[in-house]
């Protein structure tokens, strides 16, 4: 039972680093419709130029300030070059776009820095808190609590920018339909910039925490498959959907790999979670906390 | 302006993946084609390997090429993607009336995907550390040569260096090995050659599977410390290896228990992982170091001049660039022994170059001549043996910088070699290829 336990908060705080893409993925459907390929890219070119800054000397504080400052940049010209001369066109024609923009941004960033694989030091510790361990011989992550942290923080920031700021008013309209949010004045390309910056920043958070558990690397873009099935469970448009259904799908592929994984060979961890997000759109195609859609026939 | 600069340089490197004829190889040049990953998910371990390749070419023109041969040379970018690793194999098997050299992919996928190419074009295909471990056997694959070591003859040595650490063979009785794979054809390789062992030596084997691409392993890890094993063999593959390490010391397993295969033992699987990868042991075919003379003439003589590849210097020296080191030594000595028996500096086709790889010997003393002793293991290749050595070193990582903590372990040749015959074999009835015989060819 000791062991179920120490498998299911393993899964649970290895949800919360899937929460972290998850929510990228949230923010810029929530305020354009679009589903956003170039997430994982946007992960690793935040965590590189992060660590490319560091590399020349800039304090830490200054370098995630400039790495910030690189991710508004990208946004704002995302905006104007891609999303701009495709406002009103079919969602498809955006998520195509976005296609492009993944192998844009992850060629542009080796570019940048260079292929080399970095370490990135946090000052954290990926190891067991000790006297949780001497106490019922369950490992807790130092790191995974402090990562658990950092997502509290921010799920309840986004949230309440979401819920009770104009421009967070103004976010929820544009992804209604843009084309209405224009006509009573919305300032459709203000509102982009600033979801896209703030999808940079949430990029970059999790590009730090991942970046320090496995290496800056271009392996960063695969993280965005980690949050596929946490979006379709924890629905496209909800922050605290993503939090939850990345605790969902973390706990639930650990538990499935360590109790099931042997009865078929092992390795099910990469598919299980797409399973259970597949049978769970069967129920509720709208995921737990998504917007459910209804359309007058 | 090192952006300007690097952008600058990545445009000049896709504009010459684009243009077939950047390279265009005169009468007195030695062509090779390379098929190199520089951009994409693996391109940290391709920058260092080709770039230490194209550095020992350099030298060997800066000393007057190969009896007056000089080499010349073009990358085609494949990314590790098999279908662009077709594709420049295609642009690369012919430059003009030149043959390509040689074809190394550096990919196994990729080498299932071109490996009845080459016979019929002749161009013969090397992969040193990857590819078909039964392509060992010269007779049904001719033109393909998987040199120095497969995974199956580097498998048994880190056995037997396992066995050095307990104190003999015999002590591995009753111990317990957990193998954590890669979830590909490259992770599996080895499944049944370790069960046979553990036969064999009396020892437990639990294989714990990773799927790709490896950047989560918390649940295969607890296993681990479940199964709660003496040794832990760690066969991985790009970010797969920090993962891996960094979960161990997660959960408590020392990392000197650890021995990885030679794709998790460079500098790019342990830098990323930090502290945590303290102790970490691999097998390797060649060693860390810039300390070899034929590192020092490189640098001496190469990048002196500014002649270099490298635009990290801090990276020559390390494991992947001394692998592309060796890469070049092979490929160089190879065309020295073709040279001596079809004409000493005349320029090789593809033919003359299988020949000269099949007949290659580097012994301990061409190895010192080189500046390369104690850098790769001696080798003799041979019809029937395209393999040519089956050594391996075994390193540590000491936080800093990996030290080589073992001699040159031999393969247990008696257990692979029958291997490697049967798989051979079985592969020769599927294809209808009738197997050489060697005591025929010269």
């Amino acid at each position: 039972m000791q062991f179920f336990f120490e498998v299911l908060i393993g899964g649970l705080l290895s949800g919360v680093m899937y929460s972290f893409i998850a929510l990228g993925f949230v923010l810029i459907y929530k305020a354009s419709g679009v589903f956003n390929f170039a997430q994982g890219a946007m992960v690793f070119f935040a965590a590189l130029t992060f660590v490319g800054i560091m590399e020349m000397g800039v304090p830490f504080w200054l370098a995630l300030i400039l790495a910030f400052g690189a991710m508004v940049l990208l946004g704002i010209a995302t905006e104007k070059i891609v999303l701009r001369p495709l406002v009103n066109q079919p969602p498809i024609a955006l998520f195509m776009a976005t296609i492009g923009l993944t192998f844009f941004v992850e060629g542009l960033a080796q570019a940048m820095w260079g292929a080399s694989v970095r370490g990135l030091d946090l000052g954290i510790q990926d190891e067991p808190i000790g006297w949780i361990l001497e106490a019922t011989d369950i490992g807790v992550s130092k790191f995974d609590l402090f990562a658990a942290g950092v997502a509290a923080v921010l799920v309840t920031a986004l949230a309440l920018f979401f819920q009770y700021t104009r421009v967070g008013r103004a976010l929820r309209a544009v992804a209604d339909d843009h084309q209405a949010a224009l006509s009573i004045g919305i300032p459709l390309q203000n509102i982009w910039r600033i979801v896209w910056a703030v999808a940079g920043f949430v990029a970059l958070v999790a590009g730090l925490l991942w970046g320090a558990r496995n290496g800056v690397q271009f392996a960063l873009v695969f993280t965005a498959l980690k949050a596929l099935p946490v979006l379709i469970l924890g629905g496209f448009t909800s922050v605290p959907g993503a939090i939850v259904g990345g605790l969902i799908i973390g706990s639930s592929e650990k538990l499935a790999e360590v109790y099931l994984g042997s009865y078929v060979g092992g390795g099910i961890d990469s598919w299980f979670p797409y399973v259970l997000a597949l049978a769970f759109l069967l129920v509720r195609p709208e995921g737990l906390f998504g917007e459910k859609h209804i359309d007058r026939v | 302006m090192q952006l300007s600069t690097k952008l600058l340089l990545s445009a000049v490197a896709v504009a010459s993946t684009l243009t077939t004829s950047a390279v265009m190889a005169q009468a007195n040049e030695q062509y090779i084609g390379l098929p190199s990953y520089r951009v994409g998910a693996y391109a940290a371990g391709g920058s260092g390997i080709y770039g230490g390749w194209i550095d020992y070419m350099s030298l060997v023109n800066e000393q007057g090429g190969v009896n007056g041969v000089k080499l010349t040379w073009e990358e085609c970018e494949t990314e590790y993607n098999n279908a662009r690793g077709v594709e420049c194999y295609e642009r690369m098997k012919k430059k003009g009336n030149l043959s390509n050299t040689v074809f190394q992919p550096l990919s196994t996928g990729i080498t299932y995907a071109v490996i009845d190419k080459v016979a019929a074009d002749k161009v013969p295909m090397v992969t040193i550390g990857y590819g078909r471990t039964d392509a060992s056997d010269g007779r049904v694959f001719p033109w393909v040569f998987p040199l120095l070591t497969n995974y199956w003859s580097q498998n048994t040595a880190k056995i037997k260096f396992i066995g050095q650490k307990e104190g003999g063979m015999d002590k591995l009785k009753g111990k317990k090995i957990v193998n954590i794979y890669h979830d590909s054809a490259y992770g599996k390789e080895t499944i049944g050659l370790l069960d046979k062992q553990a036969a064999k030596y009396g020892f437990t084997v639990v294989h714990v599977p990773v799927a790709h691409p490896g950047n989560e392993q918390q649940a295969q890890w607890l296993k681990v410390r479940q199964e709660k094993p003496d040794w832990v063999i760690l066969r991985g593959w790009g970010v797969m290896n920090p993962t891996a390490i960094k979960a161990a010391a997660k959960i408590g397993f020392p990392r000197d228990k650890i021995v990885g295969v030679w794709w998790s033992g460079a500098e790019e699987d342990t830098i990323p992982a930090g502290d945590a990868a303290k102790g970490l042991i691999a097998a390797g075919f060649n060693v860390a170091g810039a300390n070899y003379p034929v590192i020092k003439e490189i640098q001496e003589k190469v990048y002196k001049k500014n002649k270099g590849n490298m635009e990290d210097k801090a990276r020559i020296g390390s494991v992947y660039y001394n692998r592309g080191v060796v890469h070049g030594i092979i490929t160089v000595e190879a065309i020295r022994t073709a040279q001596a028996k079809y004409g000493k500096g005349a320029v090789m086709n593809g033919e003359q170059m299988r020949w000269g790889f099949e007949n290659l010997n580097i012994d301990a003393k061409r190895l010192k001549e080189l500046g390369a002793e104690g850098f790769m293991p001696d080798m003799k290749v041979s019809c029937l043996d395209h393999e040519g050595s089956g050594k391996v070193k075994f390193q540590q990582w000491d936080g800093k910088q990996w030290k080589v903590i073992s001699d040159w372990i031999d393969a247990d040749k008696e257990l692979v070699r029958p291997m490697i015959e049967e798989s051979a074999a079985k592969y020769a009835k599927e294809k209808n290829i009738t197997p050489r015989d060697c005591s025929k060819e010269g």
